[in-house]
C-alpha cells in the first residue's frame, strides 16, 4: 500500500476548510500548520485571476527530512506515510532544513518537529483525513496509489499530462500530486511576496522558534 | 496598488501564513566556528610538531587544551540549539545512520575523548612521548572528518540549494586551516620560521575561501534559480549585502594584506591583528552563509 494525496486545483475555491479542519484535528498552536491554503494573484486589472494551493507534506518517497533525522523520529509507516514520533525527537531542526516544501515546523508547544502525517492516526481506523471529509468540493483526494482501482489512481490516469508535483527536480518523489496547477500554485519563486499587498497585512511574523 | 503595477505574468502572494523565521541561527554560526579552532589546532598542530620537533615543544600541552575548550564551546551550542537538549541521549541510543548528524556526533565525541585524553595526560604528567604521538596521529585522523562533517549535514539539508556544493567541505577545511594558523599566532607560537608557515597557511587558506565565496557570487546564480534567489541577499540592495562584505574584507582580504605586510616587516603583532580579524571575519561569512538560504521561502 503506498497511500497518496492530489489535489485538483480547478476545483478547489480556497474556503480554508481544510486548514481549519486539520488544525482542529491535530491540535496545531496558534501560528503554526501542517497544511494551508495560499492566494496568488496573477496578471494586471482587471485581467485578474486568485489561485488557490492548498500545501502540505508531500510524504516524499525519498524524503530528505527522513534521511536527516538523527534519532529516526521521522519514519516511514507501512502504507507510505512519513509519521514523527514526537517522543523521539530531540529537536535539532535537521528536518526544517532538509524538507524542501517548507512543510515541517518546531511545535513551540511540545518543542519537537511536527508536520502533516495525511492524519495517519485516523487512516489507522479506517477514516479519510479530516481534511478531506471537510473539503465541500472534493478537491482533496486520498488513497492507494499501489491500488489501480482507487479513486486516486483513476483520477492520476484520466487527467495523464496534467498530473504534477512540487519541485520534481529535488529528486524526493512526492506522494502528493495537483492537477490543473501552473507555476504559480507550485513554484513559490514564481510568485511575490510584497509587504502592504497581503490581505492580511499584519501578518505575525515568527520570531526564532526554538526553545531557548 | 498591485493591479496597476504589476505585468500582466506577474504573480503576487496575496494571503499566506506566516513565514518561520532563522531556526538555525547565531548558536549554529557559533558551533561552526569553534569547531573550526577545535579541529584547526590539532591539523595545524601536528604539522607544527612533525616539522619542527621540539622547536614547538609547547604546542604539545597547547594544542590538546585549547582544542578541548573550543570543543566544548562547540558540543556546548550543539547542545543548547536542540530544542529537547536532554534528549542528546537518543541520538546515542536510536542513531540513525543514514544522517550526518548522528555520524557528526559520534565521530566529533570520540574526537573530544581523544583530546581529552591527550590534555589531561599532558596536565597530569601522565601520558609518555609514545602513547602521546599514537594519541596525536588518531586525533589528527578524527580531526579531519570531524571538521568535515557540518558539510554533509548541509548537503542533506536538501532545502538550502546554496549549501549543496562540494565547495562546502573546501570551505569547512579552510576555516579550519584559518582557525587553527590564526589561534598559534595570535598566542605567538613558535620562532620566525614556525610564523611564517603559520602565516603562509593563514594566507593562503583566507585567499582561497575568498575564491570560493566569490565563485559562488559571481557563478553560483547559473547552478539554480534558489540560489540565484538566495544570492540576492547578499547582491547590492539584499538584506545581508553590508554583514557579507563586512566579512570577505574582514575575515579574508584584510589579513591577506597584513599577512603580506607582516611578512616584509617581520611584525608579530601584524600577524596577531591579522588572526584576530581572520577569526572575527570567518563568523561573520559563516553567518551569513548559514542565514541566507533560511530567508527564501520555500512554499
Ligand atoms: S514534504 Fe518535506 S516533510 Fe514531507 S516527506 Fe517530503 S521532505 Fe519530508
Ligand atoms: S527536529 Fe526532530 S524530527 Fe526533525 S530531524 Fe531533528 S530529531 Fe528528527
Amino acid at each position: 500500500m503506498k497511500l497518496g494525496f492530489l489535489v485538483d486545483l480547478a476545483l478547489c475555491m480556497g474556503c480554508k476548510g481544510c486548514e481549519v479542519s486539520c488544525k482542529v484535528e491535530n491540535e496545531v498552536p496558534l501560528s503554526m500548520w501542517r497544511l494551508r491554503v495560499k492566494y496568488v494573484d496573477v496578471g494586471t486589472f482587471p485581467e485578474t485571476k486568485r489561485t488557490f494551493t492548498p500545501l502540505r507534506c508531500n510524504h516524499c518517497e525519498n524524503a530528505p527530512c527522513e534521511r536527516i533525522c538523527p534519532v529516526s523520529a521521522l519514519h516511514y509507516l507501512e502504507n507510505g506515510i512519513v509519521n514523527v514520533d514526537k517522543e523521539r525527537c530531540i529537536g535539532c531542526a535537521g528536518c526544517v532544513m532538509a524538507c524542501p516544501y517548507g512543510a515541517i515546523y518546531i511545535d513551540p508547544e511540545t518543542n519537537t518537529a511536527d508536520k502533516c502525517t495525511y492524519c495517519a492516526h485516523r487512516v489507522a481506523g479506517g477514516m479519510m483525513p479530516a481534511c478531506v471529509v471537510a473539503c465541500p468540493v472534493e478537491a482533496n483526494i486520498f488513497g492507494d496509489l499501489d491500488d489501480p482501482t482507487s479513486n486516486i489512481s483513476m483520477y492520476i490516469m484520466e487527467h495523464q499530462g496534467n498530473v504534477k508535483v512540487r519541485k520534481p527536480e529535488k529528486n524526493t518523489h512526492p506522494k502528493h500530486f495537483y492537477t490543473s496547477g501552473g507555476e504559480v500554485n507550485l513554484n513559490p519563486l514564481a510568485s511575490k511576496r510584497e509587504e502592504g499587498y497581503n490581505l492580511f497585512n499584519n501578518i505575525t511574523h515568527l520570531k526564532h522558534v526554538g526553545g531557548h | 496598488m498591485v493591479e496597476h503595477t504589476t505585468a500582466a505574468t506577474d504573480a503576487i502572494v496575496t494571503l499566506d501564513v506566516a513565514l518561520p523565521g532563522i531556526v538555525w541561527g547565531w548558536m549554529i554560526t557559533l558551533n561552526m566556528w569553534a569547531k573550526s579552532i577545535g579541529t584547526g589546532v590539532v591539523l595545524i598542530g601536528v604539522y607544527l610538531l612533525k616539522k619542527y620537533g621540539d622547536r614547538v615543544a609547547s604546542v604539545k600541552t597547547m594544542m590538546p587544551v585549547i582544542s578541548f575548550i573550543f570543543l566544548n564551546i562547540f558540543l556546548l551550542f550543539t547542545l543548547l540549539d536542540l530544542h529537547q537538549p536532554f534528549r542528546m541521549w537518543h541520538i546515542f541510543f536510536y542513531p540513525h545512520w543514514t544522517s550526518a548528524i548522528t555520524v557528526g556526533a559520534w565521530l566529533a565525541t570520540i574526537f573530544t575523548g581523544i583530546i581529552f585524553v591527550m590534555a589531561a595526560g599532558k596536565i597530569l604528567n601522565k601520558i609518555n612521548e609514545e602513547q602521546y604521538n599514537k594519541l596525536m596521529w588518531a586525533a589528527f585522523v578524527f580531526a579531519i572528518p570531524v571538521t568535515l562533517y557540518t558539510a554533509t549535514i548541509m548537503g542533506e539539508a536538501s532545502a538550502r540549494e546554496l549549501w549543496q556544493t562540494p565547495t562546502e567541505l573546501l570551505q569547512m577545511a579552510l576555516a579550519a586551516f584559518i582557525g587553527g594558523s590564526a589561534t598559534y599566532l595570535i598566542l605567538g607560537v613558535g620562532d620566525r620560521n614556525v610564523k611564517r608557515d603559520l602565516a603562509i597557511v593563514l594566507a593562503v587558506s583566507a585567499t582561497l575561501s575568498f575564491i570560493v565565496y566569490m565563485g559562488e557570487y559571481y557563478f553560483g546564480a547559473m547552478k539554480a534559480e534558489e540560489v540565484a534567489a538566495t544570492i540576492a541577499f547578499v547582491k547590492d540592495g539584499g538584506a545581508y549585502h553590508t554583514m557579507f562584505w563586512l566579512g570577505q574584507v574582514m575575515g579574508y582580504i584584510v589579513p591577506v594584506a597584513l599577512v603580506i605586510f607582516a611578512l616584509r616587516t617581520q611584525s608579530n603583532s601584524l600577524l596577531a591583528l591579522a588572526s584576530v580579524l581572520a577569526l572575527a571575519g570567518l563568523w561573520i561569512a559563516k553567518h551569513v552563509w548559514l542565514v541566507i538560504p533560511q530567508l527564501l521561502n520555500l512554499s
